[in-house]
C-alpha cells in the first residue's frame, strides 16, 4: 500500500548546519498494516511523515501509495489519497467554521469541489450518524464553531475528518501527545476503533512506549535518520518497554535519549 | 428626508460593494489587500472611459467588475506563485494600477457631464419613485451582491476559501490547493470594488485617478463599525453588517461635512475612526477587567476581616 524506497533528505546541504534527516530510508507497508513509530530526538519521524504527506519532497528516493508513484505530486494531489492528524489539537480543524461546515470540508476531500452547498440536509444526516459514534454529544452541536470544542474534542474531530473518506494511508504524528492522559486515552481507543473498522493502512509516531506497544501489527524504531529495529507482529506481542530499551542501547552503543519519551 | 441623508444612504450603498469585496479579503481569507486603492480607481476609469466612448453604460459597468476580477487574480498570483509578502504583493499592484488607470483614461480626470450613465437611465426608468428611485435600485443592487457572497461562501468552493483564511495547513491536507483559493478570493474582492468604482464614477459624474486613494481604509472603517454595530456572528450577519457599516460611515462623513469639515480632511477622519474602533474595544475590555477585579480584592478584604472577628469571638 505505502512503499518508501531509498529515501534521502538533508537540510542545508553544504553548510555547517548540515543535517542529514532520513539515510536511505526503506519502508513497505501492506494494507491494513497498523505501524507505530518510536525514536529519540531529531531520528527523522516527523520529517518522514512529511514526506509522505507531500510537505516535503526527498532529495532521493521514492514513495509510492497504491502502487502510484506520487513524488512529484504536491501536498494538496496528495490528500486525497492520505488522512493526517497533527499533534496540535487546534492544527486539524477550522475553528471559525461550524462542526458541520469542518465535516463538509473533509467530506469533499477526494471530490471535485463544486459549487453546490457544502452542507445539505442529506449531509447533515450523514455527519449527524458519523459523530454518534464518538460519544462526545457532536451531533447535537452541528452548528457550534469548532473554536468552542476543547482540545480532545477538537482532536477527536480531528480523527474523525481524517478518516472520513477512508484514506488510503492514515498518517498520526503524536497526535495524543498534547492531551491530558485521560483524553489521550479516549483518543487512542478511537484510533484502535476507527482504524480496525476502517481497515486503514496507518502509521503512528507516538512518544509514549506503551502506547507503541499496545497499538498495531508492527513497531519501528528510528534513530539518527535510519530504521534502526522493525518489530513484525509476533515478536511486537512479547516485547516490553525494558527490552525495547536494551535492544536501542546494545544497536546504539549509547542510551535511548529523548526529553519527551513517555518510559510507562 | 433631507439631500445630504439621502445621499450618503445612496453613496453608503455603493461604498458597501466595495466594502464586501474588503470583507472577502481582510476577514475571509486574512489577507489584507492593498490592491483595493487601485483596482476602485480602475473600475471608475473603464466605466467612465467606456461611456464617453459610446458603450453602454450596463456594459461599460460590466467591464469594470470583469477587468476588477483579473486584477485581483494578478495580485494573488504575486503573492502565491511569487512567493511575494501579502501586504507588498497588494501594494505593487496599486501602485502599478495608478499609471495603468492614467493610460486608460488618457488624462487624470474624466466627465460625465451629459453622458447617459446607469443611474440617469434607472432614474428614468423609476422615475414614477421621484427621489427614492435611485436609493431603491442601488439598495437591491448592494443587496443582491451581499445574497450571492453569503450563497457563494457556503458552496464546496466557498468553505475551502474560508477554511483557507482560517487554516491554511489544515485544508492542505484536505486536498485543497489554497494557491487557487487565494486567487479566486482576491479576483472576486477586486472585482465587487472595480464594480463600486465604476458605479461610484457614474454617481459622482466623474472618474478621477485619484479616487481609489485611502479606499481600502474606508473599506476596513466600514467592515469594523459594521460588525461592532451589527454583530458578526455568521457569514449572513455579517455581510449585511458591513452594508450597514459602509451607510453608516458615509452618514458620519456627510455630518462632519455640515459641521464645516473640509473634503480633504476626510482621509484623517477616516483613519481616526478605523483607530477609534480598533482601539475602543480592548480600553473597554481592560476598563471592565480592572473593575471587576476591584470589585473582588474588596469583597475578599471584607470577607477575611469578618473571619478574624469569628476567630476572636472563639480565642
Amino acid at each position: 500500500m505505502l512503499k518508501l524506497n531509498d529515501i534521502y533528505v538533508v537540510f542545508n546541504e553544504g553548510t555547517v548546519d548540515e543535517k542529514v534527516a532520513l539515510n536511505h530510508v526503506n519502508l513497505h507497508l501492506n494494507p491494513g498494516d497498523f505501524v507505530t513509530i518510536i525514536g529519540s530526538n531529531g531520528a527523522g519521524k516527523s520529517t518522514l511523515m512529511n514526506i509522505i504527506s507531500g510537505v516535503l519532497k526527498p532529495d532521493y528516493g521514492t514513495v509510492e501509495i497504491d502502487g502510484v508513484k506520487v513524488n512529484n505530486l504536491p501536498e494538496y494531489k496528495r490528500a486525497p489519497m492520505i488522512g493526517r492528524v497533527f499533534q496540535d489539537p487546534m492544527a486539524g480543524t477550522a475553528p471559525a467554521m461550524t462542526i458541520e461546515e469542518n465535516l463538509a470540508l473533509a467530506y469533499a476531500r477526494d471530490k471535485r469541489r463544486t459549487l453546490g452547498r457544502g452542507v445539505t440536509a442529506k449531509r447533515r444526516d450523514e455527519f449527524r450518524t458519523y459523530l454518534e459514534t464518538l460519544h462526545l454529544g457532536l451531533e447535537n452541536r452541528l452548528s457550534a464553531k469548532v473554536g468552542l470544542l476543547s482540545g480532545g474534542e477538537r482532536q477527536a474531530l480531528s480523527l474523525l475528518m481524517a478518516t472520513f473518506t477512508k484514506p488510503k494511508v492514515l498518517l498520526l504524528d503524536e497526535h495524543t501527545a498534547a492531551l491530558d492522559p485521560a483524553r489521550a486515552q479516549r483518543i487512542t481507543e478511537l484510533t484502535e476503533e476507527i482504524v480496525g473498522r476502517q481497515k486503514l493502512t496507518t502509521l503512528m509516531v507516538t512518544h509514549n512506549m506503551q502506547q507503541a506497544l499496545d497499538l498495531g501489527n508492527r513497531l519501528i524504531m528510528m534513530d539518527k535518520g535510519m530504521i534502526i529495529l522493525d518489530v513484525p507482529e509476533e515478536e511486537k506481542k512479547n516485547l516490553t518497554i525494558e527490552r525495547l530499551l536494551a535492544e536501542f542501547q546494545r544497536l546504539r552503543g549509547e542510551k535511548f535519549a529523548s526529553d519527551r519519551a513517555v518510559l510507562a | 428626508m433631507g439631500v445630504a441623508l439621502l445621499g450618503s444612504i445612496e453613496s453608503g450603498f455603493i461604498f458597501a460593494i466595495m466594502a464586501l469585496g474588503v470583507y472577502l479579503t481582510f476577514r475571509i481569507l486574512d489577507f489584507p489587500d492593498l490592491t483595493v486603492d487601485g483596482s476602485f480607481a480602475t473600475g471608475g476609469a473603464i466605466g467612465a472611459t467606456m461611456i464617453t466612448a459610446g458603450f453602454a453604460p450596463f456594459l461599460s459597468t460590466v467591464s469594470a467588475l470583469l477587468i476588477g476580477l483579473v486584477v485581483g487574480a494578478m495580485t494573488g498570483i504575486l503573492h502565491t506563485k511569487g512567493k511575494i509578502n501579502a501586504l507588498l504583493s497588494g501594494i505593487l499592484s496599486m501602485i502599478a494600477l495608478y499609471s495603468i488607470n492614467l493610460r486608460i483614461m488618457g488624462k487624470a480626470n474624466v466627465p460625465l457631464l451629459g453622458e447617459d450613465t446607469l443611474f440617469t437611465q434607472i432614474q428614468d426608468a423609476l422615475s414614477a419613485l421621484g427621489d427614492y428611485g435611485l436609493l431603491l435600485a442601488l439598495a437591491i443592487i448592494a443587496l443582491v451582491i451581499k445574497f450571492i457572497n453569503d450563497w457563494f461562501l457556503h458552496t464546496e468552493v466557498g468553505l475551502a476559501i474560508r477554511a483557507t483564511g482560517n487554516n491554511q495547513r489544515m485544508i492542505r491536507s484536505f486536498s485543497t490547493n489554497t494557491d487557487n483559493t487565494i486567487i479566486i478570493g482576491l479576483s472576486i474582492s477586486n472585482g465587487l470594488v472595480a464594480l463600486s468604482g465604476a458605479l461610484y464614477a457614474q454617481y459622482q459624474g466623474f472618474a478621477d485617478v485619484s479616487m481609489g486613494i485611502g479606499m481600502i481604509i474606508i473599506g476596513l472603517a466600514s467592515v469594523i463599525i459594521g460588525e461592532a454595530i451589527f454583530g458578526d456572528r455568521s457569514i449572513v450577519r455579517a455581510t449585511f453588517a458591513v452594508i450597514g457599516g459602509a451607510i453608516i460611515y458615509r452618514m458620519v462623513v456627510a455630518l462632519a461635512m455640515q459641521v464645516g469639515l473640509d473634503p480633504s480632511d476626510m482621509k484623517l477622519m477616516t483613519a481616526l475612526i478605523v483607530i477609534a474602533a480598533l482601539i475602543a474595544p480592548r480600553i473597554s475590555a481592560s476598563y471592565k477587567e480592572r473593575k471587576r477585579k476591584a470589585v473582588r480584592t474588596k469583597n475578599r478584604e471584607q470577607q477575611m476581616v469578618h473571619e478574624r472577628g469569628e476567630v476572636k469571638k472563639h480565642a
